[in-house]
């Protein structure tokens, strides 16, 4: 771990090196622009200044970026529609919901492949196929559709979410509830356990370690699925309206901010998870 | 109501008949015929639904008007077809690929790099990428040019990932036998580490494949010329032409499929010898 941070520091240090140095190569264009309509003469240092600091910019600064993600964070109120911690709440509460939802449902489909021969063979081939199907594309339409029947706000969201977050655990969930081997079976047939004691005992413990890493590839997914879901309902509230709304009105900084946002905010919960994972499967003795 | 009890009746049906051919010994035969059963059932159901309690084709069409509305307008299924896979997706993904898996034997080559460019990559992976989209529309204008950027952002670190991984699944036991053979760098790498690293190579390829057609689409809705699948589907959305959106996901679902098969097929006969392909 230790011999590692080194070398990322290293790349991230790097990343922010290109960073600076793409923002002056893409916006000297319109500095050039600007200036010679005011008749100014840029020297190397007042190019530089100007591309990291111009009001709409091709690319902005990290700098630009931090302090637009400080100013709508902790600058303002959490309830003005202003403040990015009020857009993440509101998708964070869609990723959380269709999070629950899908493993919720995933688990089930797991349960049901694992102990029912003709689900397995009949279900099983169209859930992989589900996933070819590219979802995120009929968003707009599930969301104008429940619109429509009367369901509105979170749910539709969240309904997609929870399409992109069963996948991964119903995969690994039927992995895991099938991962006792023949011998551990048997010992439990010759203590005469009840299937709902196998179950409970055996398979459900045992697919603990594949639950959690299928869970933080569902979170992942989860989040992806709310932020693109907001994007039809017509730029109201969310990180993916935001995205929609700076597209729009040529807000670069502000597209920036929502997706830093967007990225602490799927990095957090994919540690919770690793975090609720270690703690779990100490306390199982099988970490 | 006779829509109801057929359709009830369908899935009875459907389900008996699967019953009955699952507890026959597991053949070819059986294995692909239960799923086919299984996804007509659906369908005949959908159909039998939407007649029985006439629900509005402005909510959900039935599959035989998907099916007329898709004859009907192959011209333009075509054209988008045209616009968003293969201008959009395959090129981002020819891209995306090879950029990775050229950076990925750069990477391999310096330790230093590939302890500081694992982690990154892994957390760059996880991220949301797509939310890049906006922002690519705006740098590379509106055409398929900005759609393939996307794409190559999106398919670029889950292919970095897998081939650094695959290119360091060789063991050390097989990396020293290349030795006493006095093989040099290249020898070693394309006759030793290169088709160990493929399984894992078909892997990223896979996951980048079904990424690519998500992303191309996606990035329509953020500005696009008046073709294109992803623009299609969002305006037909607007004017209520649910039909036409249902034959574009039906589409999409034939070419993600069949994209991702076409890689899968490939895998089956260069990773012949790996496990994971016996028995089959």
């Amino acid at each position: 771990m230790r011999q590692s941070v080194v070398p990322v520091l290293t790349v991230v240090c790097g990343i922010f090196l290109v960073w600076y140095v793409a923002a002056i190569w893409l916006n000297a264009p319109w500095a050039y622009d600007k200036a010679t309509r005011t008749g100014d003469v840029l020297t190397t240092q007042t190019l530089i200044a100007d591309t990291w600091s111009q009001e709409k910019p091709k690319l902005p600064a990290p700098h630009q970026v931090g302090a637009e993600i400080w100013e709508t964070t902790v600058e303002k109120k959490i309830t003005s529609k202003r403040s990015l911690i009020y857009h993440s709440w509101v998708t964070l509460s869609a990723t959380l919901l269709g999070f629950g939802l899908g493993t919720g449902l995933g688990i089930a489909l797991a349960v049901g492949i694992v102990y029912n021969r003709t689900m397995d063979m009949s279900v099983m081939p169209w859930v992989i196929a589900s996933q070819t199907i590219p979802i995120l594309a009929i968003a707009p339409m599930i969301i104008v559709v429940l619109n429509a029947v009367g369901i509105s706000g979170l749910l539709p969201k969240a309904m997609i979410s929870m399409y992109l977050s069963f996948f991964p655990v119903v995969v690994g969930m039927v992995k895991g509830l099938r991962s006792p081997d023949a011998m551990q079976l048997d010992q439990m047939r010759t203590w005469n356990a009840s299937p709902s004691q196998m179950f409970w005992r055996l398979r459900l413990p045992s697919s603990m370690p594949y639950l959690f890493t299928s869970l933080k590839i569902a979170m992942a997914a989860s989040l992806v699925g709310a932020i693109v879901g907001e994007l039809p309902t017509g730029a109201v509230a969310g990180l993916g309206a935001r995205l929609l709304a700076g597209s729009y009105y040529g807000q670069t900084i502000q597209i920036w901010s929502a997706l830093i946002m967007a990225a602490v905010l799927a990095a957090a919960l994919v540690a919770l998870i690793g975090l609720a994972q270690r703690v779990t499967l100490k306390r199982m003795g099988m970490a | 109501m006779i829509w109801l009890v057929f359709a009830f009746g369908i899935w009875a049906l459907g389900w008996w008949v699967n019953t009955r051919l699952a507890a026959l010994p597991r053949t070819r035969a059986t294995g692909l015929a239960i799923p086919v059963i299984f996804g007509l059932t659906l369908i005949a159901i959908w159909e039998g639904v939407v007649r029985g309690l006439e629900i509005s084709p402005v909510l959900l069409p039935a599959p035989s008007m998907i099916a007329a509305r898709f004859a009907a307008s192959t011209g333009i299924l075509w054209e988008d077809f045209v616009q968003t896979v293969i201008k959009g997706a395959l090129s981002g993904y020819v891209l995306g690929c090879g950029a990775a898996f050229l950076i990925a034997i750069l990477v391999d080559r310096f330790d230093f790099l590939r302890r500081g460019l694992l982690p990154v990559g892994n957390f760059v992976a996880a991220l949301p990428v797509i939310g890049m989209a906006p922002i690519l529309v705006m740098w590379f204008g509106f055409d398929w040019q900005s759609k393939a950027a996307v794409v190559v952002v999106m398919v670029f670190f889950p292919m970095l990932v897998n081939t650094v991984q695959g290119l360091s699944d060789s063991s050390a036991m097989q990396r020293d036998l290349m030795r006493t053979y006095a093989a040099g760098y290249w020898a070693t790498l394309l006759k030793l580490r290169l088709p160990a690293a493929m399984p894992f190579i078909f892997n990223g390829l896979k996951i980048a494949s079904t990424l690519a057609l998500i992303g191309a689409i996606v990035a329509e809705f953020f500005g696009s010329p008046i073709r294109g699948m992803g623009f299609r589907i969002s305006t037909s959305v607007g004017q209520l032409a649910l039909d036409l959106v249902w034959a574009e996901i039906v589409v999409a679902a034939v070419v993600g499929s069949a994209f991702y098969g076409l890689v899968a097929l490939i895998e089956r006969t260069v990773t012949f010898w790996h496990p994971s392909q016996r028995n089959q």
